[in-house]
């Protein structure tokens, strides 16, 4: 459905340059929950605003169904929308749930009658109640803002919804619900969801396939299943690892990296994750690691390519 | 018990908001021994930072007052002190805090190091240059590489995760009886938050401190506390040991809570997870009786009237009149 | 900076206010600006002689209260036994008049120009930000001489500096709030859905910097009197027979050690016209502002 090739993205601030994503490849299946998941400055941000066209691209192509995608047009625009984090600032203040709700079909010039009718589909898929057009985003808490988002994004009825951390600003009492909705109305409406999160927990329970980065890049990808079960990277690894569980009896296990992320602005030769990487041979520092399909996941890493790791282990 | 460094009873804290007054700390009592970890969880809303704040006598003002109850630090009462001693006498010396965002803890214009040894000089009543060195003993406690040569830095050369160092480093300088931590990881990646949940221990280890750990994080307080209390719209709703809680959460609250987080290594097979429903309270106009029961699958009638006491049963305190 | 933190601060009247625990509401700033608009709407109704009427017989009359004043002068008369009540009603019009023509141009070409520079960013802003940057640097007054000196003096020529010195605070101002609601999601969430550009300005940032706008124009009521009396004063601004506070200062400073009350009553008016205005504008942004509300 979505293919991303080579895609880098550069920017420059205060005459340095930031190599937010360098070479990502990407494609996502029609019908799948696909997750990019990392931490912070890992390029995750870049690549959801260069997919949804807010940032441009340095190289590297795109194609959406098949289509090369050289201009944002309003067919694209229809096609893929967009949940966010922050529920609070994805809604202006100053417009009613009505104006919110509907301005993108208004965008596209759809008649009155069809906007009204396509208003009450949603908002009852949404479980918002009809009396909720004529109030203000003030009048609702975090979770109902949530899912005042979520209707907003099905408004155009979207082949793809990129869902960027939709439950990490919400109480976690209320996550489950949104979550468990964002599964009913993919159920329902066989739509695509591209995941982007930092919450591993939450990656493994909702999506198929995964693709970790780091640092601009991709380090592994696969079935969801398969990456959990047996991460291959040793950033994969370290992450999974690194969670806390909600579990007093698992031991904490920290001894896997040290260091913090390194800057984008100049990354490590070779790998990028070399810096911080427990199984480290030389050739990591010089030459970066390819993608290499290993059974049904791709890893980009010289040492599990050499056979080494293992012993490490 | 006297090896008991924080005894709160019945602690009630008010806020005074234009549009009404929030019982932001209502009835909450609980205890840290020396050495323990007691973590404090709850939502956003739950009155979880107002009880630390009440602890600090940092709460916001003119709004926020404490009306009620006893905050006992070693014996001494804190709940009525003024202004002057708590920054005195308390502050800084007896309870400090780390707080939840690296970015603005740290004042930009000054150097790491002058910032490091404020305390220490206030407290301590060190010249400038003793206190500087003790500083660069400090940073090299909360392992910061190559102390020496970062003490003359600014904050905005340090990383997230080297920030909340320093702040742990400030805030143990004066080797406190108590240190207030409110979610101090919540704003740092996982790889980063493990490494500052080991520095806890160790300074923990080191001193014999009680620690109270603020945080929503479930699996955050699962591996660093030792026991928890769980907090709901001003209410502790459940307190019990880490092991107790995880393994069998007796209040609905709690249940539900533990029940709905997605966790690693547990298969779900693409079902649904079990989610509580409904939405916490408004702080400003709480139900009737029980401020869960709107929202329990457990509720009965009294519930709606009375509000159910926090009771000892078996080694764990729970709130709830249909589990007792 | 000086710009984009007056309207956070809280101004020294504000916390006054709330120091001295006044109602809420700003009563008498209120009524102080009520009555200038009177005066300035309704004066030729309301005032008790014609401005330019010569009495040469009653020339420095004291104000009523003193010995020596007559009640059909209340405020007293100046040097050519002029009503001073009467032409302070004559110059509320005036300052009323320039105050609203200017504030209404330089709101809407800073606005313009801060919006655009905000959201579209890059050269338009470098371009704008550099502009701005020129104004603030060139000093009001040798700039009001200038043009002065070349051009005829007027009403139109008060209006017309007065747009030149203050477009650039609101310029400054929208600029910084249009940068901070750019990044806003909605704003990220109206270009996905394809909103085009023109309706994004009109239904998403103009409702959200009208309030900015509402509490700088009342702020910059005052100031603009004051700078509007400045400019009379110096016989830069309004010329007679045409009656401004500024000019009745400027008149009445050579007879300051027999008759004081000639630029006290006028000095007075244009205090209190800015006082006012000052604290209607803190009371605005407070009630506008809704993170204000909600605490």
């Amino acid at each position: 459905m979505l293919n991303l090739r080579a895609i880098k993205c550069h920017f420059q601030t205060n005459g340095q340059i930031v190599r937010a994503v360098d070479g990502v490849n990407l494609d996502i299946v029609k019908g799948e929950t696909f997750a990019l998941v990392g931490e912070s400055g890992c390029g995750k941000s870049t690549l959801a605003k260069i997919i949804l066209g807010l940032a441009p691209i340095t190289a590297g192509s795109m194609s959406f169904a098949g289509e090369p995608l050289i201009k944002f047009n309003k067919r694209f625009r229809r096609r893929v929308q967009v949940v966010f984090q922050d529920p609070y600032s994805s809604l202006n203040p100053r417009l009613k749930v009505s104006t919110i709700l509907s301005e993108p079909m208004w965008a596209h010039g759809f008649k009155r009658d069809e906007v009204t009718q396509r208003l009450e589909l949603v908002m009852a898929l949404v479980g918002l109640q009809t009396n909720a057009g004529n109030l203000y985003p003030h009048e609702f808490s975090g979770g109902q803002r949530q899912r005042i988002a979520i209707a907003r994004a099905l408004m155009l009825a979207p082949e793809l919804i990129l869902l960027d951390e939709p439950i990490s600003a919400l109480d976690v009492s209320i996550r489950a619900q949104i979550l468990n909705l964002l599964q009913d109305l993919q159920d329902e409406l066989n739509i695509t969801y591209l995941l982007i999160a930092h919450d591993l927990a939450l990656v493994q329970h909702a999506s198929d396939r995964v693709a970790v980065m780091y640092l601009g890049r991709i380090v592994e990808t696969g079935p969801t299943e398969k990456i959990f079960a047996s991460p291959q990277h040793p950033y994969t690894q370290a992450l999974i690892s690194a969670v806390p569980e909600p579990d007093p009896t698992i031991a904490r296990n920290s001894n896997l990296i040290r260091g913090e992320v390194a800057s984008a602005i100049e990354p490590p030769t070779g790998c990028h994750f070399h810096p911080r990487c427990p199984h480290k041979i030389d050739r990591c520092t010089k030459e970066s690691p390819p993608l290499v399909a290993r059974e049904q996941v791709q890893v980009s890493c010289w040492v599990i390519g050499s056979g080494d790791l293992n012993v490490a282990k | 018990m006297s090896t008991n460094v924080l005894e709160v009873q019945d602690l009630q804290t008010h806020l005074h908001l234009r549009r009404g007054v929030v019982k932001a700390v209502n009835q909450v009592s609980f205890s840290i021994a020396y050495g323990e970890t007691l973590g404090l969880i709850g939502e956003s809303g739950s009155g979880k930072t107002m009880t630390g704040l009440s602890l600090l006598g940092l709460l916001p003002r003119p709004a926020g007052r404490i009306v009620g109850g006893s905050i006992r630090l070693n014996g001494r009462e804190l709940s009525q002190l003024n202004q002057a001693t708590y920054a005195a006498q308390i502050r800084g010396k007896e309870i400090a805090m780390i707080s939840q965002d690296p970015m603005t803890s740290l004042n930009p214009v000054f150097s790491i190091g002058s910032q490091v040894a404020a305390p220490i000089r206030r407290h301590r009543h060190d010249t400038d240059q003793t206190a500087l060195a003790l500083a660069t003993e400090e940073l090299h406690r909360v392992r910061v590489p190559s102390p020496a040569l970062r003490i003359s830095h600014f904050p905005h050369q340090f990383s997230g995760g080297m920030r909340q160092r320093v702040i742990a480093a400030m805030a143990t300088a004066c080797r406190p009886n108590l240190l207030i931590a409110d979610e101090p990881t919540s704003a740092l990646d996982v790889t980063i938050q493990v490494q500052l949940m080991d520095l806890l221990d160790q300074l923990q280890d080191e001193s014999g401190a009680g620690l109270l750990f603020i945080t929503h994080d479930l699996g955050v307080a699962a591996s660093l506390c030792d026991r928890v209390a769980v907090m709901y719209a001003g209410s502790v709703v459940e307190t019990a040991a880490v092991t107790d809680l995880y393994a069998a959460p007796a209040h609905p609250y709690t249940r539900g809570l533990l029940a709905s987080v997605p966790r690693i290594g547990i298969k779900t097979e693409r079902g649904r997870l079990f989610s509580i429903p409904g939405t916490p309270p408004d702080p400003l106009d709480l139900p009737m009786g029980c401020a869960f029961a709107p929202r329990c699958d457990l509720v009965k009638d009294r519930c709606h009237r009375e509000s159910p006491p926090l009771i000892d049963k078996g080694g764990r305190e729970i709130a709830c009149f249909e589990v007792q | 900076m000086g710009a984009e933190s007056i309207l956070k601060q809280r101004s020294i009247f504000a916390s006054l206010r709330t120091w001295l625990g006044f109602a809420r509401f700003p009563y008498i700033a209120m009524t102080v600006l009520g009555l200038v608009l009177v005066a300035a709407f309704f004066g030729s109704w309301i005032s008790p002689h014609s401005a330019n009427e010569i009495d040469l017989a009653m020339r420095l009359t004291p104000p009523a209260w003193l010995d020596g004043g007559s009640s059909a002068h209340i405020l007293g008369t100046d040097n050519l036994g002029r009503d001073i009540l009467s032409r302070l009603i004559a110059g509320a019009r005036v300052s009323v008049t320039i105050a609203a023509y200017a504030i209404i141009l330089s709101g809407a070409l800073g606005t313009f120009l801060g919006m655009a520079a905000g959201y579209f960013g890059g050269w338009i802003d470098a371009i704008i930000s550099r502009l701005i940057d020129i104004q603030m640097s060139v000093p009001s007054i040798p700039l009001a001489m200038l043009f002065v000196a070349v051009l005829s003096p007027g009403e139109a020529m008060v209006v017309f500096i007065i747009v030149l010195s203050y477009w650039t605070w609101y310029a400054r101002i929208v600029r910084g709030e249009v940068l901070s609601l750019r990044e806003r999601d909605y704003i990220a969430l109206a270009k996905v859905a394809g909103v085009s550009t023109p309706v994004i300005f009109i239904r998403h940032l103009w409702p959200n910097v009208l309030n900015t706008l509402l509490v700088l124009a009342t702020l910059q009521f005052g100031s603009v009197i004051v700078f509007e009396a400045g400019l009379s004063f110096l016989g830069l601004g309004i010329q007679p027979p045409d009656v401004s506070w500024g000019g009745m200062l400027s008149d009445g400073r050579n007879y300051i050690e027999v008759a004081w009350w000639l630029i006290t009553m006028p000095g007075f008016a244009i205090m209190m016209a800015c006082l006012a205005s000052n604290i209607v504008g803190d009371w605005l942004r407070d009630t506008l502002d809704p993170r204000l509300k909600q605490s």
